[in-house]
């Protein structure tokens, strides 16, 4: 039944615009590419810090619960947070971590791109790595018009941030589009398809 | 909610959508207190407000935010405040002053984990049963549930319409899950939301009393400084305004604002169902449990269950007579909730049938999983 | 004088309606409602448009007598329902009146809170030293050493100066008289009404009948008398030294500062809400307009 859902979740620690990124695409799905959607997120009290997860739920039909039954896209910004929330994904969904940050993978069918990296060096700004992983997982889970994400990013961002936080998404999008999936193993649960 | 192609659909949150409710239906006044996990909607109406013309204030606690509400809506502005837990204990004195005066406002009650602090960032649902009787003595009051983003924009503005119609305070509980919830929502134009005011007197001001009964159960209402001088009171009063303690007159008021509402039980008792027609197991559910519920109930019809969905969208005055029909029809009725079973004990008041209550409840600040609602109704 | 009183029975009381009245043979309170009306009156504002507040206890009866646009809130809550009223319509004149453990008890914070603000209101706080309608316990005004039903062995605790309380939280004006001194408090709450901000009048008034009795200060005619022994005018006391002054109190105007009004300033948001809703408009029209070039 779940499969007509799309479910991503954003995870990292609480600062590093997590929840800001699934607000972004869950804007980018319904509003402008007209889909349900319906963005959670758990936290806790502190604004910088501790763990930090937010949920996209994304149909073509009315979404009755709103938050993540079984995960197709994890994104994670830190090895705690991967540790914490990748027990329900699917065994068909897709990992992804920054790879400055997540060193230690639970499975090998996960995407590492160095996204704090990538910010930092080729943007000139660490805060904006939440907008190259969005780049990347808006490429990547296939759920999103690239344009409509783009709008969503420039009409949510501080003015004057504009013209950075587009970059961020791009650089994020054209490192995403380096990866073959096809490459990766079929699931998550183990490296060989026969061992399942 | 619409949601054609045609209306541009906008991603909210459900506190900002109880902001465009509240709006939509003419809140032009509101006065509050910080608190997780209703802060949103003050920091929105802060904005808002003042572009309208309105008025928002962030008082010294609770208590004056409810004082502040009711003064505002008695100088004639449609008010209402929004808090959590600790606030909503607060704001209870006052709002008992409401009810007895007869006051026209909205509380949203974003509910989150209790007793006492609680769990701050959690959902809960474990101000039903004080919502209904938190301030002291008999009193009418409505209190109504939201699930989605969509609810709490129309259940909102049907909150300001009952309040203004029958003079009692309206209660929204919202709760953390879908106050933080993000959705993506066609809000109808203003021309095609229905808006009711207060009526206003059209006697004579020497003639006016302001708390006569009439055909409706409601007296007309007048605006301070609208020229009908008269007296407010949260002491019994009589059809004047003016404090008795004559029991006939007490006996006649009480009644009367218990009937006002009960006159309109038709359409303030609000329920929503899925699935029912040929249900053999309902579930009874209400907030955003009732989003799981449906979940579940969808699954367990894909395994051959034949399950149904209540989902109560007015929690009070209970909406009796229709739950009691489902549940003469249904032989188990399942009740999750995110409390030690608040409903689940009106809903055994009400069940005169043969069907069996079955609680569901969770304290550990986590919504409700559809998974736990559907063993239930594979097992029962 | 007398054609005064007339036209204030016939014109601002309630007489047909909601009399006798519920306080003692003696009480202060009368004398303080006849200073509150005269001063309406002088001051020739529509009754239509005076809104009178009051908490709750003896002095939270007067609303019911006058006949304004009346309001009895609950005990200690009246500036907080006089905050909405007065930003709801600000045209209105906005004045409550409360007991010692109405304003600074139970509605302590409210009462610190609105002189913090300055809003345009007036506050008339009727101090008695003592809970009256209760049966005489000690409020935050009973002196050092009272006694009271709560405190038969002598009060041990400290009372508040509520004007210099309200001085110290901001008023805009602040002002204290005595039941004794009726026009000069008629006076006080003139200029009170007048001022645009949070004015104060602090009234010392008598409880002949819970406290008075109870600490052999005499029936209302000798405890009215010693206010006219004790107090001393602002302009006086600046020039007594303290021990001259131990035992008296000040009347008079103890503040009258300037400051934004806070029902005016947020005009100011409006408009400036306004402009900036109007902006942002235009530019997501302007943005719309070009994504579709």
């Amino acid at each position: 039944m779940s499969d007509e859902r799309y479910e991503i979740r954003f995870s990292g620690s609480g600062g590093q615009g997590i929840i800001t990124a699934a607000v972004v695409i869950a804007d980018a799905v319904g509003s402008f590419d007209n889909k349900y959607v319906c963005q959670t997120q758990s936290y806790g009290p502190e604004a910088r810090g501790g763990k930090s997860k937010a949920e996209v739920v994304i149909s073509s039909s009315p979404i009755d619960y709103p938050k993540a039954l079984s995960v197709d896209l994890l994104l994670a910004m830190t090895q705690t947070a991967c540790d914490a929330y990748f027990f329900d994904i699917k065994p068909e969904g897709l990992l992804v971590v920054d790879s400055g940050l997540v060193q230690q993978l639970p499975t090998s069918r996960a995407v590492s791109i160095p996204f704090t990296q990538i910010a930092r060096e080729a943007i000139g700004k660490e805060i904006v790595a939440n907008m190259v992983a969005l780049g990347a997982v808006g490429y990547l889970c296939g759920q999103v018009s690239l344009s409509s994400l783009e709008q969503a990013l420039l009409s949510r961002v501080p003015r004057g941030t504009e013209q950075m936080n587009s970059e961020a998404l791009h650089a994020g999008i054209e490192e995403a589009k380096k990866i073959d999936l096809d490459s990766l193993p079929r699931s998550v649960l183990s490296d060989w398809d026969d061992e399942l | 909610m619409v949601t054609s192609d045609q209306q541009k659909r906008i991603l909210l949150q459900g506190n900002e959508a109880v902001v465009a409710g509240a709006l939509a239906a003419g809140c032009r006044f509101f006065a509050g207190y910080p608190i997780t996990p209703a802060s949103e909607i003050s920091e929105l109406l802060s904005v808002k407000l003042p572009e309208l013309g309105g008025t928002f204030i962030q008082m010294e606690d609770e208590i004056a935010s409810m004082g502040a509400v009711i003064g505002a809506s008695l100088a004639g502005t449609k008010s209402m405040t929004a808090t959590s837990g600790p606030g909503f204990s607060l704001i209870q004195e006052n709002l008992g002053y409401a009810c007895v005066t007869e006051v026209p406002c909205v509380i949203v009650n974003v509910m989150r984990g209790g007793p006492s602090t609680g769990l701050p960032t959690s959902p809960s649902q474990g101000d039903v049963q004080m919502a209904r009787w938190g301030t002291h003595g008999d009193h009418p009051i409505i209190v109504l549930a939201v699930s989605s983003v969509s609810d709490c924009f129309s259940v909102t503005v049907k909150a300001f319409n009952l309040s203004e119609k029958y003079r009692v305070p309206v209660i929204v509980l919202s709760d953390e899950v879908v106050a933080h919830t993000r959705e993506a929502v066609a809000l109808p134009d203003a021309d095609q939301i229905r808006v009711i005011d207060r009526i206003a007197p059209d006697v004579p001001p020497e003639w006016y009393k302001p708390y006569a009964d009439n055909n409706r159960g409601v007296p007309d209402m007048a605006a301070f400084g609208d020229g009908y001088r008269h007296h407010v009171t949260g002491l019994i009063h009589d059809d004047h305004g003016y404090p008795t303690q004559d029991g006939k007159e007490v006996e006649k008021f009480i009644q009367r604002i218990h009937r006002k509402v009960s006159k309109g039980f038709q359409e303030i008792q609000v329920i929503k169902t899925h699935d029912m027609e040929d249900a053999e197991i309902c579930v009874i559910a209400y907030g955003s449990v009732a989003r799981s519920a449906l979940r579940a109930v969808r699954d367990a019809r894909n395994q051959g269950v034949k399950a149904g969905l209540i989902q109560l969208v007015t929690l009070f005055p209970f909406p009796r007579k229709s739950v009691d029909s489902y549940l003469r029809q249904c032989r188990v009725a399942i009740v999750p909730e995110m409390n030690m079973g608040q409903m689940s004990r009106e809903i055994s008041r009400v069940n005169q049938g043969g069907c069996r209550i079955v609680k569901h409840n969770k304290i550990d600040g986590h919504l409700i999983s559809p998974e736990e609602i559907l063993k239930h109704l594979i097992t029962v | 004088m007398l054609e005064r009183a007339e036209i204030i029975r016939q014109e601002y009381l309630r007489h047909d309606k909601k009399f006798p009245h519920v306080w003692c043979p003696g009480c202060g309170n009368g004398i303080v409602m006849g200073a509150l009306l005269r001063a309406v009156h002088s001051l020739e504002i529509d009754k239509d448009e005076v809104v009178l507040a009051s908490g709750v206890g003896c002095s939270g009866r007067m609303p019911t007598y006058v006949d304004f646009n009346t309001l009895h809130t609950t005990h200690g809550r009246a500036l907080t329902f006089a905050t909405g009223v007065k930003l709801a319509k600000p045209e209105l004149t906005v004045i409550t009146v409360m007991g010692d453990g109405d304003a600074t008890a139970i509605g302590g914070n409210h009462f610190i809170h609105a002189a913090r603000r300055n809003l345009d209101l007036t506050a008339i706080i009727i101090n008695n030293s003592t809970y009256g309608m209760t049966g005489g316990q000690y409020s935050p005004t009973t002196p050092f050493g009272s006694i009271s039903t709560t405190s038969v062995y002598g009060h041990v605790e400290h009372a508040f100066s509520i004007a210099e309380l309200a001085v110290t939280a901001g008023g805009s004006f602040v002002a204290r008289g005595t039941v004794y001194h009726a026009s000069h408090l008629e006076q006080m709450i003139k200029k009170a009404i007048q001022k645009r901000g949070f004015s104060v009048v602090e009234v010392i008034s008598n409880c002949h009948v819970q406290h008075g009795r109870r600490n052999k200060l005499g029936g209302a005619v000798e405890m009215i008398n010693s206010y006219k022994e004790n107090a001393v005018t602002v302009g006086k006391a600046e020039k007594m030294s303290p021990e001259e002054l131990e035992g008296k109190f000040t009347i008079g105007v103890l503040a009258d500062v300037e400051k934004p009004i806070s029902t005016q300033e947020y005009q100011r948001v409006i408009v400036e809400a306004r402009r900036n809703a109007e902006k942002i408009a235009k530019e997501k029209e302007k943005n719309r307009v070009k994504r579709y070039e």
